[in-house]
């Protein structure tokens, strides 16, 4: 077997693999955020909780009404978008001709409040979640193992990516949501229902988060504060990928997952806040974001 | 002459009144910027709003358009009140509206700009007709939408309002800024939509081309209406225009 820089090739796949997994996370959760705020303007902090949501919604339907992964998987994105739409008809929707700032403070509230419910029901120990019996097991690859639901999630995250993009800039649907992200009131005098689109879009990227937590429930514990812990860093991604982007979203959540693993292997110490660093150099050398248009 | 003699002038056009604005009044925030607009537009009449800068011609079209955000009075289109409506409800009553700034979409090519709008009555131009008028647009489609010259920019404003079906076009300085052959061909497409029955109102700092093209013109001035002008008399009131707009 070869080695690369005295590492076994075992370890470096795995660490791949594993940044891989977690760059889906950040891939489909900075996806959400961005589209968010493109249309918005609301930095949704609510994200990582209603990530969270997916999972036990997840959970939820398997223990209490028997559904299994793969109807949750549909169901749940659908029951917390819901729940996002609501929050937006009733709380978000106010606070649009105010700075971003209450905006924030809104859905950084919001997010307490979710979190501190489910810990007051669920307790932060975890709840287990089983892997579908049809993703269970693995494959031998050669220079590595590659568990099939490892595999799963990776490719599920690539599918809803691309979808999301192509929707969103090859579309009829996705043409009205740029168009309105430049312009809304324009967008408004050709006939077009801003309001219910907005609506809309945010039900949408809340049932990303959802689904990105469905698909993360097999893997982590299902837990209270599950998305507190990944929402930090995805805060970061869209920071450097540059607020507002899809493609940079999709590209910068996969790219510094890797980059992430890469530090596990080579520099273990740095793999903790190499994705921080790499934000603070982007800030200092493209403000805008490596993805982002300068206003 | 009042504001009251002004209302009771007869109307040139034959097919009645399609907008009615009376007392209009609109504000920017706390700046009082209409102070009771009163004028009247017959189906299929272009009719010109003149003025000077800050006269508040824009923003009587952004009213009737429903995109002031603080307006009262009363703006009548083809008989519905439509001063409590939304802009996505006055659109689809086809009224359609094309901005000084012109707002082409730069995340949008140039054939998403166009099909944008959806069309809200029967009857908007088809493809063909919008590529003969403008045959520039035709081989720039898949261009992103702001990467076209001015002038191109300026017929894919007007174009993707046409393919809508409304029939009240409110044209906010169509040749602010173009060249003069552009501006010539702004000014023959503005007379072919008159023949294709448009109705058409239209704001002008350049009263040479308003003349061109126009039935009447309201003279705009601190917010209202202060004079009405048929192109007709309009050589008999050039000083007096003048004097208006302060030229």
């Amino acid at each position: 077997m070869f080695e690369l820089l005295g590492i076994p090739p075992q370890a470096l796949f795995g660490q791949l693999l594993l940044g891989l997994i977690n760059g889906s996370f950040y891939a489909i959760l900075s996806l959400g955020l961005a589209i968010i705020f493109g249309l918005l303007n609301i930095i949704n902090f609510t994200h990582g909780a209603q990530y969270m949501m997916g999972a036990f919604v997840a959970w939820m339907l398997l223990n209490y009404l028997g559904v299994p992964y793969w109807g949750a998987l549909l169901i749940a994105p659908v029951v917390v978008g819901a729940t996002g739409i609501v929050l937006e008809r009733l709380l978000i929707s106010r606070l649009y001709h105010l700075d971003h700032l209450y905006g924030l403070l809104l859905t950084f509230g919001l997010a307490l409040v979710i979190t501190g419910l489910f810990r007051n029901y669920y307790g932060i120990s975890g709840l287990p979640y089983g892997i579908p019996a049809q993703l269970s097991g693995g494959q031998n690859l050669g220079f590595m193992f590659l568990p099939n639901y490892r595999g799963w999630v990776v490719i599920a995250s690539l599918v809803v990516c691309i979808s999301t993009w192509f929707i969103i800039e090859k579309t009829k649907l996705g043409a009205y949501l740029r168009a309105a992200t430049e312009n809304p009131t324009m967008v408004g005098a050709f006939g077009i229902n801003v309001p219910r689109l907005i609506t809309l879009t945010y039900g949408f990227g809340v049932g990303l988060a959802a689904f990105a937590g469905v698909l993360a429930a097999p893997i982590y514990s299902v837990n209270p504060n599950m998305g507190a812990d990944l929402i930090i860093v995805v805060f970061a991604v869209v920071v450097i990928g540059g607020m507002g982007s899809i493609l940079g979203s999709i590209v910068t959540g996969f790219g510094l997952g890797l980059i992430e693993g890469l530090t596990r292997v080579f520099y273990p110490e740095g793999s903790a806040v190499v994705i921080f660093v790499i934000m603070a150099i982007v800030l200092l050398v493209k403000p805008a974001g490596l993805f982002g248009r300068t206003a | 002459m009042t504001e009251a003699q002004l209302m009771e002038r007869p109307q040139a056009a034959a097919g009645g009144t399609l907008l009615k604005v009376a007392d209009l009044n609109g504000w920017y925030g706390e700046s009082h910027v209409l102070h009771g607009m009163n004028f009247e537009v017959g189906a299929g009449e272009v009719v010109t709003l003149l003025g000077r800068n800050g006269a508040g011609k824009t923003t009587t079209l952004k009213a009737i358009m429903g995109i002031l955000a603080r307006r009262t009075g009363s703006v009548i289109h083809d008989g519905r009140e439509t001063i409590k409506l939304p802009s996505r409800a006055i659109a689809r009553m086809g009224i359609a509206y094309c901005p000084e700034e012109r707002a082409i979409f730069s995340s949008l090519s140039v054939e998403e700009n166009l099909m944008l709008p959806p069309q809200v009555k029967p009857g908007g131009f088809s493809n063909e007709q919008i590529f003969d008028l403008f045959p520039n647009l035709k081989e720039r489609l898949s261009s992103q939408g702001t990467k076209l010259s001015g002038g191109e920019q300026q017929m894919l404003a007007i174009a993707r309002i046409l393919r809508t079906g409304a029939k009240l076009l409110l044209l906010d300085e169509p040749t602010e800024g173009l060249a003069p052959v552009i501006v010539q061909h702004i000014g023959q497409t503005i007379a072919r939509l008159k023949q294709e029955g448009f109705t058409i109102v239209l704001v002008e700092q350049n009263f040479r081309f308003a003349a061109s093209v126009a039935d009447r013109h309201y003279v705009v001035d601190q917010g209202r209406v202060v004079d009405t002008i048929p192109n007709s008399e309009l050589e008999a009131n050039i000083d007096k225009l003048h004097a208006y707009l302060g030229v």
